[in-house]
């Protein structure tokens, strides 16, 4: 018998050799040294995720990630000096701020001293080598897949924050979760672990942030375990820079009587693969995971869910939109999974895009996975170009013609931006969709 | 104020005005009747700017400029209006954001100054209420969920918003019950001034009875076949259009 060696690709090669030489470094007790090495060792057998793994068919990591950057160092008083720069050109939220630059939790900019009661945010990178319960008790059970994303996180993860909403409280003030990528092009692998208490209830805005120009590779995982009878509204804004490739893994346990909400914005990176794993832990709740990507240039982004009904009497909705611009790609994979035991599920996933080029493209796979028989599950799926016909009578008004596209994009958008609860957030998302239609 | 000379117009290598010639004076209402087929919309969709139609021949001439080079907003900008026979519903614009857009577009595009919201607000309440329009449609998405009646009413509020100098109003009995049809043509009858003209394209004689022509002119085959007063509207009504269609074969 013949051992067979894998063909590596140079950043792969990277990674492989790259991980002995670190880990020693890398924050952990033991056990987390353990979970590293299983991690890794997962990486070991599949490397870069290309276009022959179906669920990374339209996003070939492989492919984009040609090279191998160096992990991001520990970030320097004048690292932070930029970071903090940057994070100025970020909409205002009023929301209380937690911050990890570079991978690592950054307390200078962080509002730990006023942070609304309730509310305790951690060191993650401490946590890992303390030994905290929530590390031991959580860590990796939200964004549980066989992931090479997940792989290579769970790996080299450096440190991020640990957040936590104590039960019963309502918490009025947003929490800004804010992850910075500054200096030469670096990997980074941050994590965060949210936890939120029974009864309670919590708007979280989690924005990723790097300059344009920097070729940045981020591979992040938020996971958030939210009990019963929480609220929670969450909304992710992608505003790494336009050479940044970032592929981030969102894990959600919800618990029963809950509602959550998600919802992913994307305009201006490179590549972005946003992966959603979400699990419904207990009954009669509601789950809207939604989002938009406006994309112009040579643009990628991908969305992927996989939504499981684990249990009976919940209710999904997924709503997507795209639209594409120039050589633009939209990707959306949807899996809606009821498994035997989840009756009374009720799920809807409807994924739209608009592609205002030739060049553009749009790939959409939904599918629905059904285990149960008393169900009510539905997904639609559509790709087109602006209605000539609402374009002529809007100009036949005297609109111009980019003036009416706008109206009419800005429309499209709205409807997915709908699903955001804070007024605040939506709202800078209107301003921020119309700031990308005008500057097309 | 509108002049149409030996018009020549096709689709999709259909042809469908074959030298249609018209003159629409100042302050005058002319009627547009004929059959099914005849290129009374087409014609209506070509003075406005539809990008689907070929002009393969023939001016329109508005007040002496040619507005066939213009593009549909230029033309709405310069006074032209079409109140569309099926008027479009976009679901997500409310129909506030859009007058707003429109009355400001328009504006921009002749050198002049935004509306203020306060004139822009007052403007359109006393322009809904004329025609019966409730305030809780205009913050609906525009003409999204409403009636036929109701989306013919909100094509006169815009027409009453926009002030053009030419209004073309496409079969806008079409669908409309009596009293429907009696507030919308009072809408229309409020705007008649001596600056401003009318192209009414109907196919039947009824939505004259309110809105009175100066003239009426007959469509066959693409061109005008037989024009006159509006004793003409009455005569079609009485003998139908089966002699137009032998006249221009």
């Amino acid at each position: 018998m013949t051992d067979i060696t894998p063909i590596r690709t140079p950043a792969e090669s990277a990674i492989l050799s790259r991980f002995p030489e670190v880990k020693a470094s890398l924050p952990g007790t033991s056990a987390v040294a353990t979970l590293r090495e299983q991690a890794f060792g997962r990486f070991q057998e599949t490397g870069l995720p290309h276009r022959r793994i179906e669920k990374w068919k339209y996003t070939d990591l492989r492919a984009l990630m040609r090279e191998a950057a160096p992990i991001a160092a520990v970030p320097t008083e004048a690292d932070l000096a930029i970071a903090k720069a940057l994070l100025a050109g970020l909409p205002d939220f009023g929301a209380a701020n937690v911050t990890v630059v570079n991978g690592r939790f950054a307390p200078s900019l962080s509002d730990l001293g006023a942070l609304p009661a309730g509310v305790s945010v951690v060191d993650l990178g401490e946590a890992l080598g303390s030994g905290h319960p929530l590390v031991v008790e959580r860590m990796g059970r939200a964004a549980a897949a066989d992931d090479a994303a997940l792989s290579l996180n769970a790996a080299f993860v450096a440190g991020g924050a640990i957040l936590t909403v104590a039960p019963g409280t309502a918490v009025e003030r947003p929490i800004a979760l804010r992850f910075v990528t500054v200096g030469n092009a670096s990997a980074v692998y941050p994590r965060a672990l949210i936890e939120i208490g029974k009864g309670a209830s919590v708007t979280l805005i989690e924005t990723h942030l790097s300059a344009d120009g920097v070729a940045h590779q981020a591979n992040e995982v938020v996971e958030i375990f939210a009990g019963d009878a929480t609220t929670v509204d969450h909304i992710r804004i992608n505003a790494h820079g336009d050479a940044a490739v970032d592929v981030s893994s969102l894990g959600v346990v919800l618990g029963g009587e809950a509602n959550l909400r998600t919802f992913n914005f994307v305009t201006n990176p490179a590549a972005a693969r946003h992966q959603v794993f979400f699990r419904f832990a207990g009954e009669h709740s509601t789950a809207t995971v939604s989002g938009a990507s406006l994309l112009k240039g040579k643009r990628h982004a991908d969305t992927t869910l996989f939504v499981d009904h684990a249990v009976e009497n919940c209710a999904s909705r997924e709503m997507f939109a795209h639209v594409l611009d120039g050589q633009a790609t939209g990707v959306f994979q949807g899996m809606i999974l009821v498994r035997p035991e989840a009756q009374k599920t009720d799920g809807k996933m409807m994924s739209r895009a608009v592609l205002l080029s030739d060049d553009a493209t749009m790939n959409n796979k939904p599918e629905l996975e059904i285990y149960a028989d008393d169900v009510a599950c539905g997904h639609g799926a559509t790709v087109g170009a602006l209605d000539e016909d609402l374009l002529f009578y809007l100009r036949a008004r005297g609109l111009p013609k980019a003036e009416a596209e706008a109206l009419m994009l800005a429309a499209f958008v709205g409807e997915a931006l709908e699903s955001i609860g804070h007024d605040g957030v939506r709202e800078t998302l209107e301003g921020l969709v119309e700031a990308w239609l005008k500057a097309r | 104020m509108l002049e149409i000379r030996n018009l020549h117009v096709q689709i999709e290598d259909k042809k469908i005005l074959n030298g249609l010639n018209l003159t629409v004076h100042k302050g005058e209402v002319a009627a547009i009747m004929g059959p099914n087929g005849s290129g009374k919309s087409t014609l209506s969709y070509v003075i406005a700017g539809k990008e689907d139609y070929e002009v393969l021949d023939g001016e329109i001439l508005l007040d002496g400029e040619n507005i066939l080079e213009m593009e549909a907003d230029a033309r709405a900008a310069a006074g032209v209006f079409l109140a569309f026979q099926y008027p479009l519903e976009i679901p997500g614009v409310a129909t506030m954001t859009f007058l707003k857009a429109a009355m400001n577009a328009q504006r921009k595009a002749r050198g002049e100054e935004e509306l203020a919201t306060t004139d822009f607000m007052k403007r359109v309440r006393a322009g809904a209420e004329k025609l019966g329009i409730p305030q809780d449609m205009l913050k609906r998405g525009l003409n999204v969920g409403f009636s036929g009646g109701e989306k013919k009413r909100m094509e006169i509020l815009q027409m009453a918003l926009l002030e053009p100098r030419f209004c073309i109003l496409d079969e806008t009995d079409s669908g409309l019950d009596i009293d429907a049809l009696k507030v919308v043509s009072d809408g229309v009858n409020a705007l008649r001034s001596p600056d401003r003209a009318f192209l009414v394209i109907t196919h039947y004689q009824r939505l004259l009875n309110y809105i009175v022509p100066d003239t009426v002119h007959v469509m066959a085959h693409g061109k005008v076949v037989k024009s006159g007063g509006k004793e003409l509207a009455l005569e079609l009504e009485a003998n139908g259009y089966a002699d137009y269609k032998t006249l221009a074969a």
